[in-house]
């Protein structure tokens, strides 16, 4: 083969190259109608199928939130072609001005980039089923508009909202973070909502249809073979109990606080309350953005979950546990005797105390709610001779505290988990510069006073705690996971390492707090038929009137729930948080409240501590 | 050398007016891609077609600085530009910014820069400088050593750029290594392997094991040797039926390769014996190609799992029809294929595409600005560009082939080639007809420094041409 031969050869290879190239185009352009059809009249669109969310029960299998349907209408800009404005507006139920606003806001999105041109993106959002009907109809004189299926939240009952948090659009950071998200797409914002948003969203699926230029779906690109389905989200059961849930906002009503109630052998929560509170049918959709700022702006701070967030001093009801310390600790017997003369006096520094009778022992101590008697029971163990100093004595002591579930969120189904506060010895070095402190100078951390703050879930853990003689498992709201399980942690025993003896007179004394006779504080709770125990609490307030705190478990044996109650500036323990934790309990063993309490019920209901502060 | 005549006199203006029509034609296209009614601005900085407004401006002054240079200066300095083009494809790989997976261009403020457009035409001058000296020859070793060692080393570093897409480009040379004497075998061995190359990954590789090794026997047989071939067929096959009974034994998925590669090697050291007593020759020739195909096949399964990226293997296995998959590495292509045939015989009319300004095709005006040529002008406008394309080409050839000088006919060759391998590979792929590789179409994609080398590496050539009745050393 010549050189200038290969040249030809070359020069034919090129040639043959453009040729085989022309006849595909005139194949491709010219003769195969299919790629013209697929293209000239029609254009395909990804339709994004939005898979329904899983739907949440509580514990007895009732419907707490399912799913409505609305539709976005999307707006393809590049599409759009003049319009009748009227009719859309008329179709839409929407004025002139607030027309021409959303377009003034999808320009602004384009120039941003948020939107293209091309693409199809949000232009109104939720219309009802109705409103749909009526749009539907009419759209095929709007080219470059179609509407989208989405489904928003709906609330059988209006009921714990802070439980079950909101649904909200993905921010940016979100956007940043997790590629399943586009704009505009819904998300979990905040309780359970959001701690399950992996169960909850399920799987978006694609439909890719074709549409002719008015934008009326002609059928499936490819026949459907590469749509994907959508998959609907997990249902998740709660461990609350609705109607008990119910039972509590009712009873909360006009005052600020909060109830944490969990079954002690389980540590699954039967309700959770915070006041006030608000309907969470406010925040679904088109409405959230009204009701939004109104509930934040609220002096009272309904959106603020109360029962994590709130740190609050236990006040008495960490008697129990100071009891519990000092046992474990071996400088406290239940025999043990302090006298009480109207309070605790050392060193010129004095803890006050009511009238009851003196000397006492250990189970009429807490029965009795005597200060003097734990101001002992502390100094006793921060200045054992067996730790060494008053320092070594407090870091002992807030390690069983820390065992206990104190100072440190729970780990409970919420991230906003406040951890409340146990001071140390490094602590108290820092405030005072150094070792210039001791046991009296913290004296009233005995009685749950001074720099201690827990949340009600916190107590109400210490309460389960306590009915469970050393044992409790995290408190909880996720029951159980269709087709999957629960997080290990919520099946995993935690011990306070205290051992279960030291929990006789304990408990001992908070069934006679209720129960006993003289001097007992606790009288109102006493429940027919039910060996309720309890604790009463008073936190001082050094904004306003005191705190009321009330902690109980019942039945004594085998116990079935346990509860914290907390009411803002509602006096002694006794006075609001006690009725209203054995009206719960009550209501949850009994279902309904005995007709000679009815009284009580009533009083409680019709306390208004909210106006009266004000 | 003596010019004394004006340069306009003995320019190439076919060419030149080729280049032209294809500059003006391709920016018209990009603006028609990159424009949307909503954006009436037309100097808008930011837009690709004004970006490239200004690199046809730098192009066509580094086209004017070419033409009054001194083609000597091309032929002297061919090293060093190649040694330059090396040492900047070097510096990429450390201070370049990754773009797609790629770490192939270098960014100045907003613009950006890819070296891989010198080193075309670097190396393009430095093979046509070895290759034209005096004592060259193509059946040379050393000579042969010298040139793969001028053309592997950019290809090596481009591929560790990972563009692969311009590496390949470099296989381009070997239509102008098969002008210069390359014995036409080495493009047949190319297309076998090729071939082969595909049917690794169609059917498993001990099928083709056993075919290669069945038919090796055959043709032992066929050759006469009808003893030799039998008994090794039957050594063969004994082993391989032990080697599979001892893996089922040991509870062991049967390896099927490793069991056949024991019974062929047995039958090998049979035939081996055989021959070295009988002195039969053609059984070494035999055994060489049944081992050399084997360790062919079993390289290029390594070459496609370990070498190739996730996205190059998708878009091989969619090119072949192996896979379906419309909406991930055929995506690309179907919705090209679409918008070529939405332009029907005669277009919609410029700026008037939906297609390619919907976006539905990804890329739209770098690699697969071709599909707006289809939609916006139809198989009218598409036939125009490959006509264009294919007259530039042979009117190269033609330009190539007067050159006294061996040095301008060698580097016109690598141009030709060049310029080809972008215009098949990337209309091809617009159209289905070749794998998806990110090259672009000369003089039409955007793309500042590829519109830049192309040109120089055409004037280059073009400047030669003046010189064309001269001999330039």
């Amino acid at each position: 083969m010549g050189k200038s031969n290969r040249a030809i050869l070359i020069s034919i290879f090129f040639g043959l190259i453009g040729l085989i190239f022309v006849i595909r185009l005139f194949v491709l352009q010219v003769i195969d109608p299919t790629y013209k059809y697929l293209a000239d009249s029609n254009t395909h669109r990804k339709i994004t199928e939005f898979p329904s969310r899983g739907l949440i029960f509580d514990r007895n299998g009732k419907l707490l939130v399912s799913n409505q349907a609305v539709y976005d209408v999307m707006i393809i800009p590049r599409e759009v072609k003049a319009f009748d404005t009227l009719d859309f507006c008329n179709a839409l139920n929407i004025t002139r001005t607030e027309l021409d606003g959303l377009f003034q806001e999808l320009r602004q999105n384009i120039r941003n980039r948020k939107a293209s041109t091309f693409k199809p993106s949000v232009f109104f959002k939720q219309l009802s089923a109705e409103q749909y009907g009526i749009f539907q109809e009419k759209l095929y004189k709007f080219s470059g508009f179609h509407v989208q299926r989405r489904t928003l939240r709906k609330y059988e009952f209006h009921h714990a909202a802070h439980v079950l948090g909101y649904v909200g659009e993905v921010n940016d950071a979100m956007l940043q973070r997790d590629s399943y998200y586009a704009l505009g797409d819904y998300t979990g914002i905040s309780g359970i909502e959001n701690t399950y948003e992996n169960y909850l969203r399920g799987a978006k699926g694609a439909r890719y249809v074709l549409v002719d230029v008015h934008g009326r779906e002609k059928g499936l690109l490819r026949g459907g073979r590469i749509d994907t389905s959508a998959i609907s989200g997990k249902d998740l059961t709660l461990t609350l109990d609705i109607d008990l849930q119910a039972y509590g906002e009712f009873l909360m009503q006009n005052k600020i606080g909060s109830i944490v109630a969990i079954e002690p052998a389980t540590g699954e929560i039967l309700a959770m309350i915070s006041s006030p509170g608000y309907d969470p049918a406010l925040l679904v959709g088109r409405e959230r953005s009204k009701n939004f700022p109104v509930l934040s702006n609220d002096p009272l701070f309904p959106l603020l979950n109360r029962a994590i967030m709130s740190g609050y001093p236990p006040g008495s009801t960490f008697k129990t546990v100071m009891a519990l310390i000092g046992m474990q600790e071996g400088v406290l017997k239940e025999s043990t005797r302090y006298g009480c003369q109207m309070g605790y006096h050392a060193r010129g520094l004095s803890v006050g105390c009511h009238a009851h009778s003196s000397p006492l022992d250990l189970v009429p101590s807490i029965s009795n709610s005597c200060n003097a008697y734990y101001c002992n029971v502390f100094r006793t163990v921060l200045d054992n001779p067996a730790v060494g100093t008053p320092q070594k004595g407090l870091d002992k002591w807030k390690e069983y505290l820390l065992n206990f579930g104190f100072g440190s969120r729970l780990g409970s189904d919420f991230f906003n988990e406040s951890r409340g506060f146990i001071p140390g010895s490094s602590y108290y070095d820092r405030i005072y510069g150094g070792r210039r402190w001791g046991s009296l100078t913290v004296i009233s951390l005995s009685i749950g006073q001074g720099e201690l703050l827990t949340t009600p879930i916190q107590m109400a853990n210490m309460t389960a705690a306590i009915a469970n003689k050393g044992r409790f498992y995290t408190p909880h709201v996720l029951k159980s996971v269709k087709n999957d399980t629960i997080p290990m942690r919520f099946r995993t025993i935690h011990q306070t390492g205290i051992d279960s003896v030291h929990f006789v007179p304990v408990i001992d004394g908070m069934e006679q707090a209720v129960w006993g006779d003289y001097g007992s504080t606790a009288r109102i709770a006493r429940i027919p038929d039910v060996r309720i125990c309890g604790k009463t609490g008073t936190a001082q307030n050094p904004h306003g009137k005191d705190h009321s705190i009330f902690v109980a478990f019942a039945p004594k044996d085998n116990p079935k729930i346990a509860i914290a109650v907390y009411v803002e500036n509602g006096g002694f323990g006794a006075t609001y948080a006690a009725p209203i934790a054995s009206l719960m309990v009550e209501k949850y063993l009994k279902q309904e409240i005995h007709t000679s309490r009815k009284w009580l019920e009533t009083r409680m209901v019709e306390a208004n501590l909210i106006n009266e502060n004000k | 050398m003596r010019t004394n005549k004006p340069i306009s006199s003995s320019l190439d203006w076919v060419t030149v007016t080729l280049y032209l029509i294809m500059i003006v034609f391709g920016w018209l296209n990009l603006y028609a891609a990159n424009t949307s009614p909503d954006a009436t601005d037309f100097f808008d900085t930011g837009k690709e077609y004004f970006k490239q407004l200004i690199w046809i401006i730098v192009a066509l002054l580094s086209v004017g600085v070419i033409l009054l240079t001194d083609s000597k200066f091309f032929v002297e300095f061919a090293y060093i530009f190649y040694g330059i083009s090396i040492l900047l494809l070097l510096a990429v790989l450390i201070f370049g910014v990754p773009i797609n997976g790629a770490k192939a261009w270098f960014q100045i403020g907003t613009t950006r820069f890819q070296p891989v457009e010198i080193a075309k035409v670097a190396s393009t001058l430095a093979i046509a400088r070895v290759m034209s000296r005096f004592e060259f020859s193509i059946y040379n070793l050393s000579d042969i050593a010298k040139l793969g060692l001028i053309w592997f080393i950019p290809v090596a570093i481009i591929i560790l750029q990972n563009d692969t897409g311009s590496a390949l480009v470099f296989v381009a040379f070997f239509i102008l290594f098969f002008r210069e004497g390359m014995s036409p075998f080495v493009i047949l061995f190319g297309f076998i392997a090729i071939i082969v190359f595909i049917l690794t990954l169609i059917i498993p590789n001990y099928t083709i094991h056993m075919v290669l090794a069945a038919s090796f026997f055959v043709f032992l047989f066929l050759k006469g040797l009808r003893r030799e071939s039998l008994i090794s067929a039957v050594v063969a096959l004994s082993i391989f039926g032990i080697s599979a009974l001892v893996f089922k034994s040991r509870g062991a998925d049967i390896n099927y390769d490793l069991a056949l590669s024991f019974g062929m090697a047995g039958a090998s050291m049979y035939l081996i014996f055989r021959a070295l007593i009988k002195r039969l020759s053609i059984v070494w020739i035999f055994l060489m190609m049944f081992w050399g195909s084997v360790v062919f096949a079993y390289s290029t399964d390594y070459f496609y799992e370990k070498v190739l990226n996730d996205y190059q293997r998708s878009r091989i296995m969619v090119l072949l029809g192996l896979k379906d998959d419309p909406l991930g590495a055929g995506y690309n292509v179907n919705q090209s294929k679409i918008a070529i045939g939405s332009g029907g015989f005669s277009g919609k009319g410029f700026l008037q595409g939906t297609q390619t300004k919907f976006n539905f095709v990804p890329e739209q005006s770098t690699d697969f600005i071709f599909c707006t040529v289809g939609e916006e002008w139809g198989f009218l406008g598409t036939t125009s560009v490959i006509t264009l394309f294919v007259f530039l080409l042979i009117r190269l050839i033609k330009l190539a082939e007067r050159q006294h000088s061996d040095f301008s006919r060698i580097y016109g060759y690598g141009v030709i080639g060049i310029f080809f391998f972008h215009f098949a590979i990337n209309i091809g792929m617009t159209i289905g007809l070749a794998p998806v590789i990110g090259i672009p179409l000369p003089f039409f994609s955007y793309g500042g420094s590829s519109l830049w080398g192309f040109s120089i590496l055409l004037f280059i050539f073009l400047k030669l041409d003046t010189n064309r009745n001269e001999l330039i050393r």
